[in-house]
């Protein structure tokens, strides 16, 4: 296994949870929340930063079969620490930098002795700025619902 | 699906454009000029039973959209699978039939050419490629001819494949259905594809 | 016929910076920003994701700054610019009825769970043209209605529910088909048949869909319901063993409801065209979901007798880089050519007037 000391404290669903979280992360909130944390400098590339694509697939009718809907670029990256801790990261868009950090955050994760960093200074800060935004858009959207109401007409 | 082991990780392309294309000329280098040895520098490793230069050849050709097909010796190794899972994304087949590329490291025990995908009269190009172990590759043996051949070429390679004449006659005579054959030694690729003649008597 | 012919290598280097030169405009006024077009030309650059099929708003807001704001120009630029990348695999199928919803309206039914969501639309719009945005007016901010997330379901499961519509078509396991990869054949299946519509030219979808209005091939259609906004994508990595979020889309999804009788077997239910688009892409979206109905015509036991029933009309027209491709190529030197029907011609004219004057 990957690293037995860490696969029993991590359960798939937690680190999947954060990978999405470090995939909308800004980069220089990453970089800035990796300042000072060793084993971040002594990460090595295992699979550099490289750009792709995805197929993006929709489902007909919305919940059918599905079908190709068109492409988007994704980065990925994988690296690995001096502990030989293995860290991925698949991003939408291009940029390489913010696939590195994603991946290193990754890795620093799946560490018990630096997952609390990562969390407080990374996934936190993500999770709160994205619940703020979509907080907005709904009550953006929210404001422009139709409150229909019914005009008495006829004669009485 | 499964997570990898650690040895997955290891053996890319450092250069994975530069590195692909060096060892693509190879192959089609080899593939051009039917039974010569065309010597090719390993630029990957693999897990074994993998050789190095057959890890080459894999990165090199296959990608998320080439079903691959391992023998057992290799399909037996998880690190083999892991490899194939991490360095090409590439989906396993159970079946030959299914294999756009047939990966061999024991051929004594290889299943019979004509159980690997054979393409169709309309796409013969959705044949199996079948990338072969060979521990020697001889300037003697068998004696080939066809297109890329001057004249005539002679080569074999050990491990044999059983009954390989009787086999290879049958693959030509499928043509322009067929399998091709790329033998990989330590340092050298040896192409066979189906256009090639076996000369008998 | 086509030759080589040399001496233009200079006119079309200087033609090039001729055109860089248009590109730019006046000198004097400051370069316009990828960050300005991406974020003030939004819905052109959502075409451009949407027919480029690539969704990557840099990337196209960069293509419709080099094609001139030319869409077409930008959408080929976008398509030759993917075939420079590898694939790394397919997404999972997106889920909209799990969208961030941004926008959400039915023409069927008025007082449906989650309300009808105006959102940021033209409609109601007086079409009048507003000389305040010639120059940079103050804007207030957006209305906000804060409140906690409600559940949106689609228009067409609450239908669904009751058997009034017919279900979205089961899984088959079936390999989806990719037409980037195989050559379109024909029939071809849905799947084939939504991801050319997806890709295919906005205008060109809109004149069919509006023909199958007009009486050719009629669907009656209502609209069950548009909705836009984000989605979450999410790929299987091998490595991992377990499928992750890579980020979020915008997406435009619209459902027609369609009339359809029933048959001896089956009580009348209603039928469904179905419209997908990267970005907020309204119109298209609903083109497309009538073009998907009209193509269902075989499936449905109805007759094909118009353009927009049409599969292989439809499928083989609807790609703007391909029918700019042809159509523009004619303008590409064909001098050899046209010398030899010229001589014909001339060669005819004579054996013409040779045998008038024998019969004089």
């Amino acid at each position: 296994m990957l690293h037995s000391q860490t696969s029993e404290t991590s359960p798939p669903s937690d680190r999947r949870a954060a990978m999405a979280l470090l995939a909308q992360a800004p980069r220089t909130l990453m970089a800035a929340g990796l300042e000072g944390i060793e084993e971040a400098d002594g990460a090595s590339d295992v699979r550099a930063p490289e750009i792709g694509l995805v197929m993006v697939r929709g489902r007909m009718g919305g919940g059918g079969r599905p079908f190709n809907l068109g492409e988007a670029t994704v980065t990925r990256c994988t690296v690995r620490l001096p502990d030989g801790t293995i860290g991925v990261a698949h991003l939408l868009g291009r940029d390489r930098a913010r696939a590195r950090l994603a991946a290193i955050c990754d890795a620093l994760w799946q560490r018990v002795e630096t997952r609390e960093a990562i969390e407080a200074r990374v996934l936190a800060p993500v999770r709160e700025a994205r619940a703020a935004e979509d907080a907005t858009v709904r009550a953006e959207t929210a404001a422009t619902r139709v409150d229909f109401f019914t005009m008495v007409r006829g004669e009485d | 699906m499964t997570a990898v082991t650690s040895a997955a990780f290891d053996g890319g392309f450092r250069q994975p454009v530069f590195d692909a294309q060096t060892t693509f000329r190879a192959i089609m280098d080899a593939l051009a000029r039917p039974g010569r040895r065309v010597i090719c520098r390993p630029l990957a490793t693999a897990p074994a039973p993998m050789s190095p230069l057959m890890a080459a050849v894999a990165l090199t050709l296959v990608d998320p959209e080439t079903p691959v097909w391992l023998d057992g010796a290799l399909a037996a190794s998880a690190d083999v699978r892991g490899w194939f899972a991490f360095q090409t994304g590439a989906p396993m087949v159970d079946q030959p039939a299914d294999a756009a590329f047939a990966f061999v490291v024991d051929p004594a025990r290889m299943p019979p050419l004509s159980a690997f995908a054979q393409g169709t009269p309309e796409y013969p190009d959705r044949s199996t490629t079948l990338v072969v172990s060979a521990e020697s590759v001889e300037d003697t043996g068998a004696v080939f001819t066809g297109p890329g051949i001057e004249t005539s070429v002679l080569f074999d390679t050990r491990p044999a494949i059983p009954a390989f004449a009787e086999q290879w006659q049958a693959n030509r005579a499928l043509f322009p259905r067929g399998v091709d054959l790329l033998f990989v030694a330590a340092d050298a690729i040896v192409g066979l594809p189906r256009s090639s003649r076996l000369r008998t008597g | 016929m086509y030759v080589a012919v040399k001496g233009g290598e200079r006119a079309i280097e200087n033609a090039h910076r001729l055109l860089a030169d248009e590109r730019r405009g006046d000198r004097t006024l400051p370069s316009i920003t990828l960050e300005q077009i991406a974020g003030q030309l939004s819905l052109a650059v959502d075409r451009v994701m949407a027919e480029g099929s690539l969704f990557d708003r840099d990337l196209a807001a960069l293509a419709v700054k080099q094609a001139r704001g030319d869409l077409i120009e930008a959408i080929f630029l976008i398509r030759a610019y993917r075939t420079t990348l590898p694939r790394f695999g397919a997404t999972h199928p997106i889920e909209t009825a799990a969208m961030r919803v941004r926008r959400r309206i039915s023409a069927t039914f008025k007082d449906l769970p989650g309300g009808q969501l105006l959102g940021p639309t033209f409609d109601y719009t007086h079409r009048l043209l507003d000389p305040d945005l010639a120059g940079d007016p103050d804007l207030p901010a957006p209305a906000l209605r804060p409140e906690l997330p409600t559940a949106m379901p689609r228009v067409t499961d609450l239908l669904g529910n009751e058997g009034l519509i017919e279900a979205d078509p089961a899984e088959t396991g079936e390999p989806v088909g990719d037409l980037t990869r195989e050559p379109l054949s024909f029939p071809a299946d849905r799947d084939l048949r939504l991801q050319g519509l997806a890709r295919g030219d906005e205008g060109y979808l809109l004149a069919l869909a509006y023909s199958t209005q007009r009486g050719y091939g009629r669907t009656h259609p209502f609209v069950g319901e548009i909705r836009m906004g984000e989605v979450e994508v999410e790929i299987d990595v091998p490595e991992l063993g377990f499928s992750v979020v890579i980020g979020r889309i915008t997406v435009t999804e619209c459902q027609m409801v369609n009339q359809f009788k029933g048959s001896a077997k089956a009580p009348p239910a209603f039928t469904r065209g179905y419209g997908l688009a990267f970005g907020h892409q309204e119109r298209k979206a609903m083109s497309m979901a009538l073009v998907d109905r009209s193509l269902r015509a075989g499936e449905l036991g109805e007759d094909r007798t118009a353009p927009a029933q049409d599969e292989e009309f439809v499928l083989s027209h609807c790609d703007n880089v391909q029918s700019t491709g042809f159509v523009e190529h004619l303008k590409l030197p064909h001098y050899v050519d046209f010398q030899a029907e010229l001589d014909l011609v001339r060669r005819m004219r004579t054996e013409v007037a040779e045998k008038r004057e024998a019969a004089e």
